[in-house]
């Protein structure tokens, strides 16, 4: 194998360089959380956090932190000048009403149809933590996803014909960002957009359970 | 003179009956947690919370779990380990999972009127099972109906006579929207001010919503 897989943080960097200034936008928790990270202060994208903080901006250095400021992620946090607080049903309503140009969540699948599951896996599972997802999918005008390309342990493939787990939204997902590749999801199924150097097109199939298309 | 303010914890959450619906405001801050540990001490059991989450193994949620006083939690996210987790998986806690859009537009509905109100938030998951669905604008949307409470439980960081609040930062969340949807709200407040002191338009709740105002400093 000649490829070197991204690592989590290089993911987050990767989706960073396709958000344009001007876009208004929400990151889920995990990989997309460190996307903000990647935009340069002076690109002016505004981050919303959906326990009501329109323009979150980065972490606060330890000697000036408001306890009162954090994320839907429960870090503390700084906000941006321009920034503004909203309560929790106008902070939904953001998502829901599709005020959003991006949301970028984690997932433990995406289908090829655009179907994304990302908070149980299974109907019985007793860790049930929906949050803000179904809310974020449906609502935003895009909606991108951040996840490792297959499963640590198993090496099952997280691209999938159809998702094997309880779905959180169904035909939402425009585009996936992997530590292996860039696939759109488009209605032929997902066609892969940019791959890491060295990997090759027979690999990356070989990896996803789904049916790759080059165009 | 409209004077809301009670001079306790004790006297704040007098009445709260056996059976009531409890909206927990707070997301991470902004929770009323001095309330929250005297609804432990008041007695009041076979209590529906309503909270964003169901919290983790300490902390005033979790304190109300132990309690055995809790009947059934409806919240959008319980941790796997936390009191909630194991509660529910022993089979001792009635859960109720909402996405956390539809839980505050559920509370904003009740506390507007809205008898219902359709979403696509839900609509083809598993938690539309056995639940009416409509297609709408060609959107599978899911019927939802309105979370009132019998008493809501909020933090705030100003208050006034007329029960007038702010509240800081993102510890707004839940606050002014729980305050409206209940028949009881009471507040807990960190700072009082003279009636007129907040100006009023940087009024976040006003006093309509508010019945009882308890000062507790920091």
């Amino acid at each position: 194998m000649t490829f070197k897989p991204l690592d989590r943080v290089g993911i987050a960097a990767r989706i960073a360089q396709d958000i344009p200034e001007g876009w208004f936008v929400n990151l889920g928790i995990g990989i997309p959380t460190g996307v903000s990270d990647h935009v340069p202060l002076d690109r002016e994208v505004i981050f919303h956090s959906e326990n009501g903080v329109i323009g979150a901006g980065p972490a606060p250095d330890p000697d000036h932190v408001n306890p009162y400021l954090v994320n839907a992620g429960t870090q503390h946090i700084t906000l941006r000048t321009g920034g503004s607080f909203v309560h929790h049903a106008d902070s939904f309503a953001i998502a829901r009403g599709g005020h959003l140009d991006l949301c970028v969540l984690g997932a433990f699948e995406v289908a090829e149809n655009g179907d994304i599951a990302n908070w149980a896996h299974s109907a019985h599972d007793p860790v049930r933590q929906v949050g803000g997802a179904m809310d974020l999918a449906i609502g935003a005008q895009r909606l991108w996803v951040a996840m490792e390309h297959i499963t640590k342990g198993k090496g099952h493939s997280r691209i999938r014909r159809l998702c094997s787990y309880p779905l959180t939204a169904k035909g939402v997902v425009r585009r996936v960002y992997t530590d292996m590749a860039v696939l759109d999801v488009t209605p032929k199924g997902f066609v892969v957009r940019d791959m890491v150097p060295g990997l090759t097109r027979d690999e990356l199939q070989a990896r996803s359970e789904a049916e790759l298309h080059w165009s | 003179m409209i004077d809301k303010f009670v001079p306790d914890v004790t006297a704040a959450l007098a009445g709260i009956a056996d059976g009531s619906v409890i909206l927990l405001a707070g997301f991470a801050n902004g929770m009323p947690e001095t309330l929250m540990q005297g609804l432990v001490a008041q007695g009041a059991g076979d209590l529906t919370l309503v909270a964003n989450s169901g919290g983790r193994d300490d902390g005033p949620v979790a304190e109300l779990l132990k309690s055995g006083r809790v009947r059934k939690l409806v919240c959008s996210f319980v941790r796997g380990t936390s009191v909630a987790g194991r509660q529910f998986a022993a089979g001792k806690l009635a859960l109720e999972i909402v996405p956390q859009g539809t839980l505050a537009e559920r509370i904003r509905a009740a506390g507007a009127g809205v008898q219902a109100f359709y979403t696509p938030t839900g609509a083809d998951t598993i938690l539309a099972e056995g639940r009416e669905t409509r297609v709408i604008n060609g959107r599978n949307c899911l019927l939802e109906y309105p979370l009132m409470g019998d008493v809501a439980l909020v933090d705030a960081w100003e208050a006034d006579r007329w029960g007038n609040l702010t509240h800081r930062e993102s510890a707004r969340n839940f606050n002014p929207i729980m305050a409206m949807a209940a028949r009881l709200t009471i507040v807990q407040t960190r700072h009082v001010v003279p009636l007129g002191d907040i100006p009023p338009a940087n009024v976040h709740t006003p006093g309509v919503f508010v019945h009882r105002v308890v000062h507790i400093p920091a």
